[in-house]
């Protein structure tokens, strides 16, 4: 066994603790220790890439317990790619958390930053349904706590919202797993996949609650249309570097989508055959739409980026909802430019919001105007979708992989037509916010009484305050790294085709995590009378009375 | 003993249900941990319903045994969902004490809150 796979579970689970205890009052101690910690997960995850870039599965079974008894964490080329983008995502934006001294303004945000990297790593790693729950549960308890970070009135009670919507996903959640349990006698999503594979067609009706009901659960972390009402309040009311780690999070939700529905439920499993294509890909359409009228409509800057994040999540989710290799390829490589430039969007909207406030109205010009305007600019052009970032890439890769469905008309009217309301949605935003700034400054007659004195003040003030370079230099690095993933499209797309492949074959992945399945559970040589094969029967009994 | 457990189950769904859906936060959390107990009983369901039985298997002779494995899913999501209802206990009265209301919707026009600490 490879220890290294459980090595990102593990470090942040220890550092974490490690800042509690001994470094409460230190904050500079604390901000090493979680940079470090960040810094050797990017280091390990790069690791665990290379390792599983040539396809191999790797399994890793813990207190040696074989699956599917024991929970099994699996690395294979998705779960590989996860792991590293969040961990680069997380480095970038715990900087940018640093240099803009948001975690000054609450106890324990590294503490819970950690926490929340373990929960989401393991969610990516974990071969186990129940186990993905209780990882889901890790990262939602620490995302509560750094939802609230900093504290006031609107954040707690968009606080409030966020975990009560997530308690009812997470009971929904395992009410799905105890009927699939009830169903098929196990959890582990391997043996899932061969048990639900070998279930008669009439006995369907229970598995078939399973899995929409664990589609809803999944659609819920995802943001997907009638369950998507919790992302805007939450993401515009959290501290920026927090809504800018949610960038992920929405993506755990697609990923789970991506590895249950391919694995478990795919696509020509007789029992849930219908259940889940027919239903995500309008939802998915309608997500993309409703993304792009709020992106239009938002009058505050972070209810815009929230909107903005909702229509990646469509497009993403509409390229998954087609469930064939070439959109799963093409939704990876999106799923990777979206995460990024979502965080860029709401890194640039707290540039904005702690220099003039978040309201989308023309205001006097703020420090750094023509910085923070490029940023939302590049960071704009790469979610709206425009040449020459990789969002345009992305989206040609989608369309050109919905050819072949019969809604093909739809998803191409859907994206291309959202596509351009957000591009004139953030043009408006960004004309509002960084050039009518301009002309408000000569011409005073529009300006309001209000806007007219804080003018005064700034004409009086000497100079806008220098501002810290590590938020710009997070910033920068985001959008470095979707101008790489535009750069090395074609290696990208090669790594993304191939974990598609994967995804529709799963057969490696099954037969690997199942290998040593007949392995005697106890040793005979150390207990007496208790040969392998007795204790795999009662094992394979076990699995039989479950039924 | 079927019928008093799929009623409970039923009935517990039923009421926490209809009280997340009030407005205030004591309702609703009251809903959420009514939802738990529910999910907590159905999951024991899954195993199968046994009573006096053994978790363990006996391989001499064939006897009744009730699945180990959902009462240690059953322990975990109690756990889970008792440290969820404490921290939504702790969030709902943060947002109590700081906006002196406990009403759970939020009005969508008023600014968000990124600028300030």
């Amino acid at each position: 066994m490879n220890h290294l796979l459980i090595a990102p579970i593990v470090l942040p689970a220890l550092v974490a603790p490690f800042i509690i205890m001994t470094l409460r009052y230190h904050i500079d101690l604390q901000r090493i220790f979680s940079l470090a910690s960040n810094v050797l997960l990017v280091a390990i995850a790069l690791t665990l890439a290379v390792q599983a870039a040539d396809g191999t599965v790797q399994v890793y079974e813990l207190g040696d317990w074989q699956a599917p008894f024991g929970i099994v964490l699996v690395l294979d080329r998705l779960s590989a790619m996860m792991v590293l983008l969040t961990t680069l995502l997380a480095l970038a934006v715990n900087l940018y958390a640093i240099g803009s001294k948001w975690d000054e303004r609450g106890a324990n945000f590294h503490a819970l930053y950690q926490f929340q990297l373990m929960g989401i790593i393991g969610a990516f790693l974990t071969g186990d349904a129940f186990n993905l729950f209780v990882f889901f549960e890790v990262l939602l308890i620490a995302s509560y706590g750094l939802m609230i970070h900093g504290g006031g009135a609107r954040r707690f009670q968009a606080g409030v919202q966020y975990v009560v919507f997530n308690l009812l996903g997470s009971t929904l959640f395992l009410f799905a797993l105890g009927t699939i349990y009830a169903v098929t006698g196990t959890l582990n999503m391997a043996d899932l996949a061969v048990r639900v594979a070998e279930l008669p067609a009439e006995d369907s009706a229970l598995i078939r609650v399973g899995a929409a009901m664990l589609l809803l659960v999944f659609a819920i972390k995802a943001s997907l249309l009638p369950l998507h009402f919790w992302l805007p309040a939450s993401y515009a009311n959290a501290p920026a570097p927090v809504a800018a780690l949610f960038a992920i999070m929405t993506k755990v939700g697609a990923y789970a989508i991506l590895r249950v529905y391919t694995l478990i439920f795919g696509p020509d499993v007789a029992v849930v055959e219908g259940l889940v294509g027919d239903w995500l890909l309008p939802a998915a359409l309608l997500t993309v739409a409703i993304g792009a009228i709020g992106v239009l409509g938002a009058k505050e800057i972070g209810r815009l980026m929230s909107f903005g994040a909702i229509t990646s999540v469509g497009t993403l989710l509409t390229a998954i909802a087609l469930f064939t290799p070439e959109a799963a390829a093409a939704a990876l490589y999106y799923a990777v430019h979206s995460t990024l430039a979502a965080a860029a969007l709401f890194l640039v909207a707290d540039m904005v919001r702690q220099r003039q406030g978040g309201e989308i109205t023309p205001q006097p010009v703020m420090a750094q105007s023509g910085l923070i305007s490029v940023l939302f600019f590049v960071a704009a052009i790469a979610t709206a979708g425009m040449p020459p970032l990789s969002g345009f890439l992305g989206k040609l890769l989608i369309l050109d992989a919905a050819r072949g469905d019969t809604l093909v008309i739809w998803v191409w009217a859907v994206i291309l037509v959202s596509s351009l309301i957000t591009i004139m949605g953030f043009a408006r935003a960004g004309t509002l916010i960084f050039w009518k700034s301009h002309g408000l400054q000569h011409d005073d007659t529009i300006a309001e009484p209000e806007i007219e004195l804080e003018q005064v003040d700034q004409d009086d003030a000497p100079a806008a305050p220098r501002a810290p370079a590590l938020p710009f230099v997070a910033t920068f690095g985001l959008l470095a790294g979707l101008v790489a993933l535009t750069v090395f499209a074609g290696p990208m797309t090669r790594y993304t085709t191939a974990t598609a492949q994967d995804l529709f074959a799963p057969e490696a992945y099954i037969e690997t995590v199942l290998a040593n399945r007949d392995r005697p559970v106890v040793d005979p040589a150390k207990a007496d009378g208790y040969g392998s094969d007795d204790s795999h029967d009662d094992a394979a009994q076990i699995q039989e009375e479950g039924h | 003993m079927e019928l008093l457990l799929a009623s409970a189950v039923g009935l517990l769904t039923a009421a926490g249900i209809y009280l997340v859906l009030r407005r205030r936060t004591f309702p609703v959390i009251l809903g959420t941990s009514l939802l738990s107990y529910a999910v907590n009983v159905f999951l024991f369901a899954s195993g199968r319903l046994v009573t006096n039985a053994p978790p363990i298997l006996n391989k001499y002779e064939d006897i009744a045994y009730s699945d180990p494995l959902p009462q240690a899913l059953v322990l975990t999501a109690i756990v889970i969902s008792f440290g969820m209802t404490a921290v939504v206990v702790m969030v709902a009265l943060g947002a109590f004490l700081s906006a002196r209301n406990d009403n759970i919707n939020m009005d969508d026009t008023a600014p968000a809150q990124g600028e300030d600490a």
